[in-house]
């Protein structure tokens, strides 16, 4: 017997309930562009490998396009759609325009939805690769240029906009100018 | 991509009675590996069963003073559990020299041991390859090379594990632990992943239908003084080119433990015994952390674009065994 290829599924966007019917080959970034009507996450590489549909799923950032949308049900997902509030910039959007973290801007979106989770992440003690020592009783890195570099890698920009974007996580991140120098 | 069938399941006996015996249904975690594979056709299965949602997502003390990591644990999880850190810190840099933050939060212990290969004959359906479709050639042998085995790869396949985490845990004896029909099982790491041979397809020791639920350490106190380093051809977010876990434990100015592993450099991560063997009781110098490395490598053949390698692992691993020495003596 086949099984059904196709679902019914509630996803949860950016505090909405959506339904709708997919076929099981459907990404995660698939059902948001062309179903959903929620263009502000892009498609690079389509391969996990630019960062460029980062999502967050309960919280936790994540690449949309290697997650298929049935198995994103029960999640709460976020997009770059849901991370401001109403008219209020987030502070991360709002470091962006300030320092020019962009040019072309089609990075941008992952971009900011990656440096909002990766904030948390090192609020919450996690350590990176470049971290000198990652036992638990190491003091927790400060969030210098070369551990947001590090952090941030998973995100590319091919206009090269790298240093504002570094100035702008670390002054989003409240790590001051001297941090990012 | 095939069409394909899709169930969730959520306790360790239904995901092993969905899967069954049949060959074309795929247990489904983060979907790192697995998807982007399925779009590339070199993965086509019939049914997926999503066990993301299986309770196997805790990291627990042992009795005997180890670690047990249930296998849909995260890796962004592992990475920053302060036992993993406090007890085998080259586990959690090697989980967090792997990939991104964006793969690691959904990447899981259980799929990072089966991840494929990244040969680039073997994700591109369009080239013949022994692993993916058997007695087809191998075209990595007299093509492109560079970045694949020197040590235990055969005329049949010369493609590397591309697996960090492995490499810590290959270093610490860890046993994986997996549930079939027929009941429950374990594989120590050492017997985890085959030999190449003739059958590069067969990669691990897994019985058909089996899912891993968790991966054993055992208690090693001199893990506790252990480093993880990757050598790549960028700063991040790379797959390694050669790597190594290893830990090291000093007394009176010999070596009285020690454990290394290497990545990148074989069809498994590589336990380097005949390295651990020579370094044991020796003085911790540089004389012989020099030998034992080479006694290592003295079995490895290289290909001809990929001869860097012996040097780069012997100038990788003398180098992290003589940090770890100078911080054992501060």
């Amino acid at each position: 017997m086949d099984p059904s290829t196709s679902s019914d599924i509630i996803l949860d966007i950016n505090g909405e309930k959506r339904s709708l019917s997919v076929d099981h080959r459907t990404t995660l970034l698939d059902a948001l562009r062309e179903r959903l009507d929620l263009t502000g996450t892009k498609k690079g590489c389509d391969q996990g490998q630019c960062g460029a549909c980062t999502v967050l799923l309960d919280g936790h950032r994540a690449v949309s396009c290697l997650h298929l949308a049935v198995a994103a049900e029960g999640r709460h997902i976020t997009t770059i759609e849901g991370i401001a509030e109403g008219e209020r910039l987030h502070p991360v959007q709002q470091a962006f325009l300030d320092l020019d973290g962009y040019q072309c801007g089609y990075c941008t979106p992952g971009q900011i939805c990656s440096a909002v989770a990766m904030i948390e992440e090192h609020a919450a003690g996690w350590p990176s690769a470049v971290t000198d020592d990652v036992r638990a009783e190491a003091a927790p890195p400060p969030l210098t240029a070369e551990e947001i570099r590090e952090r941030m890698s998973g995100n590319l920009c091919r206009c090269g906009a790298y240093v504002q974007i570094v100035e702008a996580v670390a002054q989003a991140a409240g790590a001051g100018k001297e941090a990012a120098a | 991509m095939r069409e394909f069938g899709y169930q969730r399941v959520f306790d360790v006996a239904g995901a092993v009675a969905q899967l069954g015996a049949d060959p074309d249904a795929r247990f489904l975690g983060g979907g790192t590996n697995l998807v982007d594979l399925m779009k590339s056709g070199v993965e086509r299965p019939a049914r997926l069963v999503d066990v993301s949602h299986l309770p196997l997502g805790r990291i627990e003390p042992t009795e005997d003073g180890g670690l047990h990591l249930g296998a849909t644990v995260t890796n962004s999880d592992l990475a920053a559990h302060p036992e993993v850190r406090r007890r085998y810190p080259a586990l959690a840099q090697a989980v967090l020299a792997g990939a991104s933050g964006q793969l690691r939060n959904v990447a899981t212990v259980g799929g990072n041991l089966l991840q494929r290969t990244r040969c680039g004959y073997f994700t591109d359906v369009t080239q013949p390859c022994n692993k993916r479709v058997p007695g087809s050639g191998c075209p990595a042998v007299a093509g492109e090379h560079r970045n694949h085995a020197i040590l235990g790869a055969s005329g049949h396949c010369v493609a590397v594990h591309p697996s960090d985490m492995g490499v810590a845990l290959a270093a610490f004896d860890a046993v994986v632990s997996y549930e079939t029909a027929d009941g429950p099982g374990e594989l120590p790491m050492a017997e985890f992943y085959t030999p190449v041979g003739e059958t590069p397809h067969l990669e691990t020791a897994l019985p058909s239908g089996a899912l891993i639920t968790g991966v054993t350490l055992p208690p090693a106190p001199v893990a506790a003084r252990s480093r993880y380093r990757k050598v790549r051809e960028r700063a991040s977010y790379a797959f390694a080119i050669g790597s190594v876990a290893a830990a090291l434990d000093v007394r009176d100015g010999a070596v009285h433990d020690v454990r290394l592993a290497f990545g990148a450099v074989a069809s498994r991560p590589w336990r380097a015994r005949e390295a651990e063997r020579v370094m044991t009781g020796a003085p911790a110098d540089a004389e012989t952390f020099a030998a034992a490395v080479d006694a290592e490598l003295a079995a490895a053949e290289p290909l001809p674009q990929n001869g860097y390698k012996v040097s780069l692992m012997h100038n990788l691993v003398v180098a992290v065994l003589t940090e770890l020495r100078e911080e054992a003596s501060r």
